[in-house]
């Protein structure tokens, strides 16, 4: 166990140093960095002073060096627009976004899952026809489409809910229904084809040889096997959903990270975009290390395997 | 005793003979709505009633025709500038296949060469375009984009190129799991034996069984590219007005919005569902045609 | 195939009490199951016309090669078939209830309790996210109501009887913390733990090593015993045949070829295929350089032909057995033969 963790662990600084190489050789590749890491209308003083702070003259070894380091100290840069720490920006705005994710993925549980469980009993019938209909729309609905109509019909036309902003209960409804549609289609999608392989497994068969009810058979032989790979792609979602949720704030002025983001590439304020993107993808190496960790802990055969 | 009963037995379905590319049950919905789309988007001179750049101020925020307030000369209404919608969406449908198609290729292109290289010469070489690959897919694409086009500016060609960047990381996980396992096959063995170079292998022996699951993955992936431009101009960074595309129209028509001028919104986002929809059938279609152990893309 | 040791099985055949002269306790008639594909453009005639009779507390054995037919006999005694199959015809009678006709629920309270199954792969078979006791109690707690507590007990006592060591620790434990030999033991227990009247095992020792399945035969011999069950023994192995079971039954493109008693069918088979399968066990004593194989290949069980599915390979062929299919016919002692040699026996008086 703690060799895969450890493994496992030197992967997922691996992947982080290599997204570490990729933004900084990304911001240097267009070969004057200075334009997006000085603020526009800056004084020469201030130019130079970057110059500096970054060690443009330098090497770019010496460049990459700078940077590692100031993004240890969680030194990401400062914003023009707002003049604080983007770090600190960053932590103000995560707590909405997660608050808006989390309730995203409620919904997308709570829709996907029994959806597909549904859909792989039925399979072939009409509930599972259903069930691709859906995926297929979740698919292929963006989420600031289904926002907008969202907002067109219980804002503008029925008038219930409010159309942007955060506040109450009745806010987070609508971003979170936009944010969680296309990942319930991906759950139940999921959630199908991984019942259907479990309900076609000798275990399952054995246990109706056994004379068990359906609903032990499905509920407790089928359920919890089924549900392992679901639950690991949840987790990783959840995470994601944090990150894609740009577009869902952005219609919804939902101040959280995405929204940032936004005002970001709105306020050209470089520092903000890099800063998030950097977190952004470290976030998700991290998360994807926990979840392989506690699938081994659940999953007591890949423990004695590693 | 015996049973010498009938049994129906009715002869085989195209579906049984492997691999027969029957265009039997080609799914004539989407590659209609595929068709006209591209025909919109290669006609679009010809087929637009206005000018999709230029609007007339004193029209501004005219509904379609068969609402109050609309006339025949605009059938779809105008938006904030007055400019006429069905013009701009058809306009739009030429970004979105363009870019959608192009983005695509240059990501199916790099993807699967990089894909064949890691899988066959595997290595160092291989280990580097995994690293690359797995660092990169673990950063969401939108997000990734978004950075790219916030450092080198928005325009047609770089979308397309950003959104290369972003996407080849697929293709060339899958591909190069397929060549892992084409590399023990008999072919590839007698080959070797042959003396045949690497790049002789790659190209002719191995390449063409790629090409498959290559093409399937570009169907199902053109879907996603398209929301991704959708998503960029919507956010102001995709292709960069005045020139129309469907995410930048949506984005326009939200202020329009609170005040009930659906059209500018539901119009562009039911083309972009339309088109995204349709190339996902296409997709799973072909999906099950070309190979049905491509179920797990 | 080795007969070193097989010869360590004990060689008593395993007879119940009332075994001769009682009513049969399943008795099935001219049953075929086929499956239908997605379109219903195939038809596989999985098990077309089979009859069979077993008596409580006798072996059967059920024999032919991969994909003709025995599992999915076994399955449809249960009722337990994938959703393309179905059973198109025939009876089925257990203790004098008609199994085809009972609904699914009434099914439920005759599997697991009163006929139950082993099945091939014991890895397989069991959960890997629950522990053994977990399993083993689960028939009890269903069939019988038991309470966890007393489930738990029962498991471990049933894990005794099977011979596992330690049971206290192991019942406690997952699958894959057990060997192949311990799983199948498992599987056993969980099939007798609501004491059946009949067992049915689809070749239980396919995947067991071969020093562990004569131990294993043994135990199911000892659990025959034991417990009064009768038993249908599916395998490809003529050999487990030889030392387990009282009669045969030897099917070939889901049809019963030829069955009736063990001893009587190996010194004199009446089919063909009979025959040629006996011959192809290799034995020691031989002096033939090569193993003697059945040319060709079984039929596409969707597509059979006209006459007897066995005629195209089969070195006793002639014109009828290529036109007609055979129906089964009845022979002396209490066999039968689906073959137009054995309609000469009969008219002749022979066999």
């Amino acid at each position: 166990m703690r060799q895969f963790v450890a493994r496992r662990l030197g992967y997922s600084l691996l992947s982080l140093l290599v997204l570490s190489l990729t933004i900084f050789f990304f911001v240097r590749v267009t070969g004057d960095p200075a334009a997006l890491l000085v603020e526009p209308g800056a004084s020469d003083e201030d130019i130079a002073a970057i110059h500096h702070k970054f060690g443009l003259d330098q090497p770019l070894w010496a460049q990459y060096g700078l940077f590692m380091m100031s993004l240890a100290r969680g030194d990401f840069g400062q914003s023009f627009y707002y003049q604080t720490p983007v770090l600190d920006l960053y932590l103000d705005r995560l707590p909405n976004s997660l608050l808006l994710a989390l309730v995203a993925m409620a919904f997308s549980l709570l829709v996907g899952i029994p959806t597909g469980i549904l859909a792989a009993v039925r399979v072939g019938r009409f509930w599972d026809s259903a069930g691709k209909l859906f995926a297929l729309l979740g698919l292929s609905l963006p989420s600031f489409f289904v926002g907008l109509v969202l907002i067109l019909v219980f804002s503008v036309y029925l008038g219930w809910l409010p159309s942007s902003g955060s506040g109450g209960v009745l806010h987070i409804l609508m971003p979170a229904f936009a944010l969680g549609w296309y990942f319930a289609a991906a759950h139940m999608r999921l959630t199908r084809s991984s019942m259907l392989e479990v309900l076609g497994s000798e275990y399952v068969k054995l246990a109706r040889l056994k004379g068990l009810p359906q609903s032990w058979v499905i509920g407790k032989h089928a359920f919890k096997n089924a549900l392992i790979p679901v639950v690991t792609l949840a987790g990783i979602n959840l995470v994601l959903m944090i990150n894609v949720a740009v577009v869902v704030e952005t219609v919804f002025a939902w101040p959280g990270v995405g929204r940032l983001l936004y005002e970001g590439i709105s306020f050209r304020d470089f520092p903000v975009v890099q800063g998030i993107v950097i977190m952004g993808g470290t976030m998700i190496v991290v998360v994807n290390l926990v979840v392989d960790v506690v699938y081994a802990v659940i999953d007591p055969r890949i423990r004695l395997e590693k | 005793m015996s049973m010498s009963s009938e049994t129906i037995v009715l002869p085989p379905s195209v579906s049984s003979r492997p691999a027969a590319i029957g265009l039997g049950d080609l799914p004539i919905i989407p590659v209609i709505i595929l068709a006209t789309i591209a025909f919109m988007a290669i006609f679009a001179d010809v087929l637009a009633p206005h000018n999709p750049e230029v609007g007339s101020l004193t029209a501004r925020f005219h509904p379609p025709f068969w609402q109050a307030g609309g006339n025949i000369d605009h059938l779809l209404g105008t938006d904030q500038l007055g400019r006429d919608v069905l013009s701009r969406l058809i306009f739009g449908a030429r970004v979105s296949m363009v870019v959608g198609f192009t983005a695509v290729i240059f990501a199916g292109v790099v993807g699967t060469v990089l894909g064949i290289l890691a899988g066959y010469l595997g290595g160092w070489v291989d280990q580097l375009i995994m690293r690359i690959t797995d660092a990169w897919l673990a950063l969401p694409a939108l997000t990734f984009a978004i950075f790219l086009a916030a450092i080198v500016g928005p325009s047609m060609w770089n979308i397309v190129i950003i959104l290369g960047l972003v996407y080849w990381t697929r293709y060339a996980r899958v591909v190069r799991g397929e060549v892992l396992s084409l590399k023990e096959r008999e072919f590839v063995r007698l080959a070797i034996v042959a003396g045949c170079s690497k790049m002789t292998i790659m190209r002719r022996h191995i390449l063409p069984n790629v090409v498959n699951s290559a093409i399937v993955l570009a169907t199902l992936m053109l879907g996603v590219v398209i929301v991704t431009e959708a998503s960029l101009s919507f956010l102001g960074v995709g292709v960069p007005p005045p020139q129309p595309a469907w995410g930048l129209m949506l984005s326009d028509g939200k202020q329009g919005l609170m005040v009930g001028y659906w059209w500018l919104t539901v119009l562009p986002g039911c083309c972009i569902m339309l088109m995204v929809l349709s190339a996902n059938l296409l997709g799973d279609w072909l999906r099950v045609k070309l190979d049905p152990q491509l179920r797990q893309l | 195939m080795s007969n070193s040791t097989l010869s360590s099985v004990s060689s008593e055949p395993a007879r119940g009490a009332a075994a001769v002269a009682a009513r049969p306790l399943l008795e099935i008639d001219n049953l075929s199951t086929h499956y239908v594909s997605a379109r219903g453009s195939r038809v596989v005639r999985a098990v077309d016309d089979v009859s069979l009779r077993i008596k409580p507390g006798e072996t059967l054995g059920i024999v032919g090669e991969s994909g003709s037919g025995k599992s999915t006999l076994a399955l449809s005694i249960l009722r337990v078939l994938p959703t393309a199959a179905q059973i198109v015809s025939g009876q089925m009678w257990f203790e004098g209830e008609d199994l085809v006709r009972k609904s699914d629920a009434e099914m439920r309270h005759v599997r697991g309790k009163r006929i139950a199954m082993i099945l091939q792969d014991p890895m397989a078979s069991l959960n890997p996210l629950f522990t053994i006791g977990n399993q083993v109690g689960e028939p009890i707690r269903v069939h019988e109501g038991a309470d966890r507590a007393d489930a738990w007990r029962r498991a471990r006592a049933l894990l005794k009887s099977v011979h596992i060591p330690s049971p206290e620790t192991r019942v406690t434990q997952f699958p894959h913390e057990m060997s192949g030999g311990m799983r199948q033991r498992i599987v056993g227990a969980i099939g007798i733990s609501c004491e059946p009247r009949l067992l049915i095992a689809d070749e239980p020792t396919t995947s067991l090593d071969l020093t562990i399945q004569a131990q294993y035969l043994n135990l199911l011999r000892e659990l025959q015993r034991e417990h009064g069950l009768a038993l249908i023994f599916i395998t490809h192995n003529l050999g487990i045949v030889a030392k387990m079971c009282d009669k045969l039954v030897v099917m070939y493109a889901g049809r019963v070829v030829e069955s009736g008693p063990v001893a009587r069918i190996f010194n004199a088979p009446a089919h063909p295929y009979t025959q040629a399968l006996l011959n192809s066990i290799p034995r020691m004593s031989d002096n033939r350089r090569r193993l003697t194989a059945i040319e060709g290949q079984p039929p596409d069980l969707s597509a059979l032909p006209r006459g007897c599915a066995f005629a195209a390979r089969c070195p006793a062929a002639f014109d009828r057995c290529h036109n007609e299919a055979p129906p089964e016919f009845n022979l002396d002692g209490g066999r039968t033969a689906r073959c137009w040699l054995a309609s000469v026996a009969v008219q002749s008086g022979a066999a």
